[in-house]
């Protein structure tokens, strides 16, 4: 007891030196490779850097300026909030109602439906794969004479059903939509499941002795104890739906199109930089939406809390 | 382009993507300053070696390594190391150039040679705007490698040396000669009694008679309209003559709405119109409309001369590909029959900045040399820009159709330069083919759609215009 406080001030003073030498590293790097690209990108926003001179000469906002006369960039804003309003919600939705039937839906002693285990891997298994591969299989899944999807709806005698699906404009975005939600809703699926094991089961089994069924218990047990894992996912997906430029790129026509109906910012960006050699009005369009990210997180995460506090 | 470079990663990350790129080279842009120009040193010069190369003085190549390989230019290094046997070459063949040489021009030490070519390479208006080419003026007026009476610029096909050139200079050479047309397969053609029409109405009767035979007498690589922007555009060429390929480079108002542009472009929209066009192209990538092609399921294809290396091993024995030109439209067009459409790609250039220009030319000057062009087309079964190279070869049926169609043509090319100059428009041409096939724009709304397209790069200062004169 008599060397306690000295030997408390030692260990807290090696601590600290030990958090600041593990850090370290990782602050040095995080500058060096994230913030101070940063810092140039929003500065090179304001040049007409051209990605190969030595020198770039000072337009002030005139990038950003631009931008709004940009018709392409439009589309891909407009394509970018489509996905940003229904993606996310999609994928939420599937994975939350296929993570409560595995694990609510049957009423066997374990609690889980038979072969959920099987379910879960096999759902999981596009969240290993990388992007490219994705977008590779369901852009051959798509294709309109050899794909799975034209001819397993021809095989069922739907012909009329049968479509170009990334070649009609209004079907496109659509089309690598699913494949969003296709690729994401294991990983989700994964997620809540975990979520749900936290949950105890004596509030179900009292929920079920009061008479709910399956659907009220989801209402009004799950979905608001999953709340703030419903609210992450929704950040992540959110920040998916501002992006897409992986799947675009491959699997669409032109790629972006047809004529502009696929077209995202990430895209826009990528043919500003590296094929028109605009790299100061494509560091604008980072920017532009880096702030748009930065919003749409703000206010997915400020939302959420609000709603929270009020459940406990 | 790499798809997979920003993969899955979140906004912000590919924000910071472009900005990590751009920081690592960014040293000179958003710091340092432009070092004093100071031209590299030379030898002294001689009837032999018209550069000044100094033997002695390392020479660093770097080579795209794609579908032609790049052991063409070890050849031409051969031949220098035999003549400068002191100075050691630094050869790097690689795929991503521009990934590889984007800080290196920022930084101004870039290699002595460059094959910019493949989906990664630098934007060459933009290292042109940028000044960080050699003027090839005297390598093409300096003597060739197999004769001293000749200059390099007279042994090259035409439009190789304007293909190079920016603003009346020519900046960067290209080796291989690319033709462009519709393809079709000689035997199934012999077959069936079709002969490839000298006329585009012609071509639309036999595309009526193939439909009948029950084959699709169209596919196109949809999911890139520019295979069709490419004939459509040489179709208007033809009947509009220089003056309309002038205008329209040179972004004069209202060049798009001409009836030579409107005409071609309701000749492809009839195509589809009529039914001629396989069903599903519209979404094909170029493998797969291509592959569709090679099992005969369609009779015709537009594609450049690659085509036949592109389809090693899925063109079935027997098939003879065989090229043809984009028949007239009317019969007073200003550019005759013949005329091709055919332009030169793998630029090589020779770096401002280099440590080691009159090597950098000097290796050219041999790559252009007949001996290591003949070498070249043989293994790589396609044309380089060298005239001649490809004599007495043994050709596939495509190469020599595509050598006969040079041969035909002459002088007479359909020759573009707005696509080099304005990506830009290029891009929002493609997009309006891909409406007007598709049906769902009509000529006159694709002509008005891309004339406002040319508008815009017109009026804007930060594009970098270029004259044709």
């Amino acid at each position: 007891m008599s060397r306690g406080l000295p030997g408390r001030v030692h260990r807290l003073r090696g601590g600290s030196a030990f958090v600041i030498v593990a850090l370290l590293p990782a602050v040095v790097l995080h500058v060096v490779f994230v913030l101070s690209p940063y810092a140039q990108s929003f500065y090179l926003s304001l040049t007409d850097w051209n990605g190969l001179a030595g020198s770039a000469s000072f337009v002030g906002l005139d990038n950003f300026a631009q931008l709004g006369s940009d018709g392409l960039f439009l589309d891909a804003v407009r394509n970018n909030l489509f996905l940003l309003l229904v993606m996310p919600v999609m994928t939420v939705a599937i994975g939350l109602i296929l993570a409560s039937t595995l694990k609510m839906g049957s009423k066997s002693r374990r609690g889980e439906l038979f072969g959920s285990r099987l379910y879960r891997i096999v759902f999981f298994l596009p969240q290993v794969l990388s992007v490219s591969v994705i977008a590779v299989l369901w852009g051959s899944a798509y294709s309109p004479n050899s794909g799975l999807i034209n001819g397993v709806l021809r095989g069922v005698g739907l012909d009329g059903l049968a479509r170009s699906w990334l070649a009609e404009p209004r079907l496109a975005l659509v089309a690598v939509m699913v494949v969003m939600v296709w690729s994401g809703a294991g990983f989700y699926l994964v997620l809540f499941t975990a979520a749900l094991e936290g949950i105890p089961r004596e509030i179900y089994e009292a929920a079920l002795i009061d008479g709910a069924n399956g659907w009220v218990t989801f209402w009004r047990i799950t979905l608001p104890l999953l709340r703030e894992n419903v609210q992450v996912a929704f950040v992540y997906l959110g920040m998916a739906a501002l992006d897409g430029f992986a799947l675009v790129q491959i699997m669409t026509v032109g790629p972006g199109g047809p004529d502009g109906a696929t077209e995202v910012i990430g895209l826009s960006l990528y043919r500003a930089a590296f094929t028109y050699g605009k790299f100061g009005y494509a560091s604008a369009m980072g920017v532009a939406l880096f702030f748009g990210s930065l919003v749409f997180a703000v206010f997915a995460l400020g939302g959420g809390r609000r709603t929270q506090t009020e459940l406990a | 382009m790499s798809p997979d470079s920003l993969s899955r990663r979140s906004v912000l990350r590919s924000a910071a993507a472009v900005g990590l790129s751009t920081s690592l080279l960014t040293a000179c842009v958003t710091g340092g300053r432009d070092s004093a120009e100071t031209p590299a040193s030379r030898g002294t010069k001689d009837a032999n070696n018209p550069f000044g190369v100094e033997n002695g003085r390392p020479l660093e190549v770097v080579a795209f390594k794609g579908g032609y390989g790049d052991d063409y230019v070890k050849n031409a290094e051969k031949l220098f190391n035999s003549r400068y046997a002191r100075s050691t070459i630094d050869h790097k063949g690689l795929q991503k150039v521009g990934d590889t040489l984007r800080p290196r021009f920022v930084a101004n030490t870039p290699p002595d040679v460059v094959d910019n070519t493949g989906d990664g390479r630098l934007d060459i208006s933009t290292l042109v705007s940028s000044r960080q080419l050699t003027d090839l003026a005297e390598l093409l007026d300096a003597p060739s490698w197999d004769d001293p009476t000749v200059k390099v610029r007279d042994t090259l096909l035409p439009g190789v040396v304007d293909d190079g050139s920016f603003g009346g200079t020519c900046l960067c050479l290209n080796y291989v000669y690319t033709a462009y047309g519709f393809w079709y397969s000689k035997s199934l053609f012999d077959q069936r009694g079709w002969a490839y029409p000298s006329t585009w109405d012609g071509m639309v009767s036999l595309s009526e008679e193939i439909k009948k035979a029950g084959i699709s007498p169209w596919t196109y690589q949809g999911k890139y309209p520019e295979y069709v922007s490419e004939p459509l555009l040489t179709m208007a060429g033809k009947t509009g003559g220089p003056a309309l390929l002038k205008a329209i480079d040179n972004l004069e108002p209202n060049a798009w709405r001409t009836e030579a542009m409107t005409n071609a472009a309701e000749a492809f929209a009839e195509l589809a119109g009529k039914g001629f066009i396989m069903p599903g192209s519209e979404a094909l990538s170029h493998t797969e409309a291509q592959a569709a092609w090679c099992q005969g399921k369609a009779a015709f294809i537009p594609c450049g001369s690659w085509l036949e290396s592109e389809q090693k091993g899925i063109t079935p024995d027997g098939f003879e590909m065989a090229m043809g030109v984009v028949p007239p439209r009317t019969s007073s067009d200003k550019i005759k029959a013949t005329g091709l459409e055919a332009s030169s790609s793998e630029s090589f250039i020779v770096p401002a900045k280099g440590k080691n220009p009159a090597g950098g030319l000097e290796l050219l000057r041999m790559l252009f040399s007949k001996g290591v062009a003949k070498s070249f087309a043989q293994s790589a079964g396609t044309l380089p820009s060298v005239a001649g190279s490809a004599d007495g070869i043994r050709m596939s049926s495509a190469l020599a159709s595509v050598t006969a169609a040079v041969k035909a043509a002459g002088p007479d090319l359909v020759v573009y330069r707005h696509r080099i100059w304005y990506a830009a428009l290029a891009k929002a041409t493609d997009d309006a083919v891909g409406e007007l096939i598709n049906g769902r724009i009509t000529a006159k709304e694709w002509a008005d759609r891309i004339q406002k397209a040319a508008d815009a790069i017109a009026k804007d200062s930060s594009v970098k215009k270029y004259t044709r004169q």
